[in-house]
């Protein structure tokens, strides 16, 4: 364990804020994050272009506050973009040069290769499932990427294995998994509301609108535009198969607890908890059963067990 | 709008053709749309290699010979979707894939995978590249950044964008624009979707499945007819009900108290009372999805659109979408009813 570390030294990420919390509730919990275990912490609204809580210039005093306390510090673009109002912020984002940025739609990516940037991530909706794609993305200036959260871990350790261009990978290892993006807005159809005047109902829902099937199983969970999994994603117990793989591990930020995960994910990668330990100790910190099917080339709802 | 190497595309004029794109799951399926007025049949190879793969469908490569000479010798086109992602292991199965497409005459490839288009334009440069839906490029910016580095010619838009934002992508790009125009409605970015991954493992990015036929399991119980998906209850008819397919999106669930189609009722999409705005906006070819469907649909939905296309291109102004149109597109419409889906912008 002790070797593996020496030799891989894991950074552990913070993931984009998916959901909509009130300002201040979003500005105190990024306060908190300054004194996190978190090495590298995500920012910026990425599912639905109306929350403003907090605008661009909002986010970039975030980003500049976790940079003092030494994050590395990345702006993450939205997911979706349909809208000229939606290229106009894609741009503004670009056209800063303090932080890196999260490309989530080739749309980002065609800007900031054309405005000669080199230096950004591209993001887990870009569809990259194998090393070809992987090395064009690198070759115009990506310098770490986002496995897609579907792709298994053999999956991922093949991709790696054939060749893959020299570039940082990162896999996401806790939270709701983002399963899908619409135009539609799930949560204002739920209030019978129409997007264009949604009167913001997500807002203070502080992990999603909880989708159950007709016999009461917790399914999806609807956040908006975007569709995640009910269960939550928890690659504790396997993340001595996820840090093969991976230099960055990411944690989504939820409603509670989000802290005391990155903690899970520290003590874990240093050797101070064994991995089924952390994983055990995780239950209190999951707003719902776990999964970790995908990693293991499973259906993604699974929580699989190794013989 | 832009700076860029494009200038826009013309506008729509009277004599502007736009294509009517129609579904061959077969090759029965094929010569019908060919011999109901397609211009262009889309299909795929009996794998993972397109996103519908199902069993008893699609074409091993002599089937296709055949449904491109049949085509050909009716100066139609034949398009081949190659619009799954492939993986390391499983790389030259796509790349053959293509080669075999090029070899047979194919008219152009459907792809979404970028490592594959370069690869198709290295090895294969006269072959003509469609960027597929599963692509996900919903701006001007994403179609122009594949136009630009792989010399894509024509792409899909995904069925997210409101009339008003198609016209904008049109505006902004020398790209030639296909969109959907009649068929079963993803309501979700097509591309973005791992619904179907997360309830069975199996997903239409890589597997070219949605909700597989294969993990699906009719029921009838004391409380009803139920449909599952992998054991996941996907909804629970009545006895006056008609009970549906259990595509995961299109089930009724449990929000808050209250059970509903959450995600989106059974419905198909049908834009033929939009065909002269879209037309104005400069769209150069209409698709009509359903690989999966019968011989008898491609018949009845080739016939009805190519008869609305004709008419639009005639006389634009004069063009009344006829009731009867309607009616034979419903009988084969899932649900039996139709939406704009987010062309129309309360859809949203």
């Amino acid at each position: 364990m002790n070797a593996m570390n020496a030799m891989n030294p894991m950074k552990l990420a913070l993931g984009p804020l998916l959901y909509y919390w009130p300002r201040q509730a979003t500005l105190d919990f990024y306060a908190q994050v300054a004194d996190s275990p978190a090495d590298v912490v995500y920012v910026g609204e990425t599912v639905c272009s109306r929350r403003h809580e907090l605008r661009l210039d909002d986010w970039l005093e975030v980003a500049a506050m976790l940079r003092a306390a030494g994050k590395e510090v990345v702006l993450s673009s939205q997911s979706l973009i349909e809208s000229e109002s939606d290229l106009k912020a894609l741009r503004r984002i670009v056209a800063q040069a303090d932080f890196r940025v999260e490309a989530n739609d080739m749309s980002a990516v065609h800007l900031l290769t054309g405005a000669g940037r080199r230096d950004w991530i591209a993001g887990p909706t870009l569809n990259i499932f194998n090393p070809h794609t992987l090395a064009l993305l690198a070759e115009s200036g990506a310098t770490r990427w986002v496995a897609p959260p579907e792709m298994s871990g053999a999956v991922l350790a093949e991709l790696l294995a054939s060749g893959a261009p020299q570039i940082k990978t990162e896999v996401l290892a806790w939270g709701r998994l983002p399963l899908a993006h619409s135009a539609r807005c799930f949560t204002a159809r739920h209030f019978n509301l129409q997007k264009d005047t949604c009167e913001f109902r997500c807002l203070g829902m502080s992990d999603g609108l909880v989708l159950r099937t007709r016999e009461g199983e917790p399914f999806l969970t609807l956040n908006g535009v975007q569709t995640q999994s009910a269960r939550v994603h928890n690659l504790l117990a396997d993340l001595s198969s996820v840090r093969r793989s991976a230099q960055v591990v990411r944690v989504s930020p939820q409603g509670e607890h989000t802290i005391r995960v990155l903690e899970l994910f520290r003590e874990s990668a240093v050797g101070r908890l064994a991995p089924q330990e952390a994983f055990r100790r995780s239950a209190e910190c999951m707003v719902e059963a776990p999964c970790n099917g995908f990693w293991h080339g499973r259906p993604g709802v699974e929580q699989y067990v190794p013989s | 709008m832009v700076a860029g190497l494009f200038s826009p595309a013309p506008a729509m004029t009277s004599n502007s053709r736009i294509e009517l794109v129609c579904p061959a799951g077969s090759l029965p399926a094929l010569k019908t749309a060919v011999d109901h007025g397609a211009d262009c049949v889309y299909l795929g190879f009996k794998d993972a290699t397109n996103a519908r793969n199902f069993t008893g469908l699609n074409f091993d490569a002599n089937a296709m010979r055949e449904g491109v000479r049949y085509a050909h010798d009716r100066r139609r086109k034949v398009l081949l979707a190659l619009n799954t992602y492939p993986q390391a292991g499983n790389w030259s199965a796509w790349t053959a894939a293509i080669d075999r497409a090029a070899d047979l005459g194919i008219d152009a490839v459907i792809l979404a995978d970028p490592g594959l288009m370069a690869y198709a334009q290295k090895t294969h440069p006269a072959l003509r590249l469609h960027l597929s839906v599963q692509g996900s490029a919903t701006s001007y910016e994403a179609i122009n950044f594949y136009a630009e580095r792989f010399g894509i010619q024509r792409a899909v838009l995904p069925r997210v964008l409101s009339l008003p934002q198609v016209e904008q992508v049109i505006a902004n790009t020398a790209v030639e624009i296909e969109v959907f125009g009649f068929g079963g409605l993803c309501v979700m970015v097509e591309g973005r979707c791992a619904l179907s991954a997360y309830a069975t493992g199996e997903s239409p990015n890589c597997n070219g499945a949605c909700s597989p036929g294969k993990h699906v399991r009719w029921e009838q119980t004391p409380s009803g007819m139920e449909t599952r998906l992998n054991g996941i209850l996907i909804d629970r008819f009545g006895d006056g009900e008609r009970a549906g397919y259990p595509t995961l999106c299109k089930g009724r669930f449990d929000v808050g108290g209250e059970t509903y189609y959450a995600i989106e009722e059974p419905t198909s999409l049908n834009t033929l009372e939009l065909l002269p705005d879209l037309a104005r906006a400069g769209i150069r070819a209409i698709k009509i999805e359903g690989r999966q469907r019968s011989p008898a649909y491609v018949a009845q939905v080739t016939r009805v659109w190519r008869e609305a296309l004709d008419r639009v291109m005639r006389d634009i102004d004069g063009f009344r979408v006829q009731p009867a149109w309607i009616a034979e597109l419903d009988k084969v419409s899932e649900g039996r009813s139709h939406t704009l889906g987010a062309y129309y912008r309360p859809w949203k």
